[in-house]
């Protein structure tokens, strides 16, 4: 016997309500993050050394400002659905679990808002 | 929180060890280590648009026998965690399951992300030196 109602069957959605939400926007951001990381990696590791005006110049560029702020973003965004799931796995109160995924959010929103003022900062203060 | 006596299914040390049991809580470890070196990330950014003395220390901090610790390890993490990304990605999109090509594709991982790491701190050098 099933107890699911037809309508709950055609949505595909547990009691969770919206699991492959999260799933999905797990996986999108990974793949957007291949080419992010790559080159966000060559750039710093080509700047090695390199001094404070080189630096601002690079991150102030309308394309690396872009790409930056996009790279800071996902980066984000990802961690915040990962740390997520660690939390949801290994704390089994309730209400510590709530709060916890709370304070990651808010963290991330934080520090994501924090990087990409600062490249904006960035990009104005060149203009 | 248990809060019934059922009976657990045996504990992690009764499997005999394989490599993909490794590289799957590394993939987990390394995502907590990046979420936190966002930190780094965020403070190198806020320096560079804070100013030139601000961004000095920030490099000066990085510079360091500490900071260069903390980059090397947050370097190998990151690469470790983009290479098993993708392996989890082709998972995702129905390949790659067969218990050969898993073990396969984690040495794999495990080069690959080795090699990255390796070649970012030569390539980083070098550009210092140049």
């Amino acid at each position: 016997m099933n107890l699911r109602s037809p309508l709950g069957r055609v949505r595909g959605l547990g009691s969770a309500k919206d699991g492959t939400g999260h799933w999905w926007a797990q996986r999108l951001t990974a793949l957007a993050l291949i080419p992010l990381t790559l080159w966000f990696c060559i750039a710093v590791i080509a700047m090695t050394g390199a001094d404070y005006a080189a630096v601002a110049a690079w991150a102030g560029s309308p394309l690396v400002a872009g790409l930056l702020i996009l790279l800071v973003a996902t980066t984000f965004y990802h961690a915040a659905l990962g740390l997520q799931v660690v939390i949801e796995d290994y704390v089994h109160h309730e209400m510590t679990k709530l709060a916890l995924v709370l304070v990651v959010k808010a963290l991330s929103l934080v520090l994501a808002l924090t990087a990409i003022l600062s490249v904006l900062i960035l990009l104005f203060a060149r203009v | 929180m248990i809060s019934s006596r059922r009976p657990l299914s045996p504990h992690l040390q009764v499997y005999r060890w394989q490599i993909t049991m490794t590289l799957s809580i590394l993939h987990r470890l390394t995502g907590i280590a990046l979420a936190v070196g966002t930190l780094l990330l965020t403070y190198w950014l806020a320096a560079a648009a804070t100013g030139p003395d601000a961004f000095a220390a920030a490099q000066g901090f990085i510079g360091s026998l500490v900071g260069r610790l903390l980059l090397f390890g947050w370097s190998y993490a990151l690469f470790y965690h983009l290479c098993n990304g993708i392996r989890h990605l082709v998972w995702d999109a129905g390949y790659g399951f067969e218990i050969a090509t898993t073990t396969r594709s984690g040495w794999a991982v495990v080069a690959a992300s080795v090699v990255l790491t390796l070649a970012a701190w030569i390539g980083g050098y070098l550009a210092m030196g140049a």
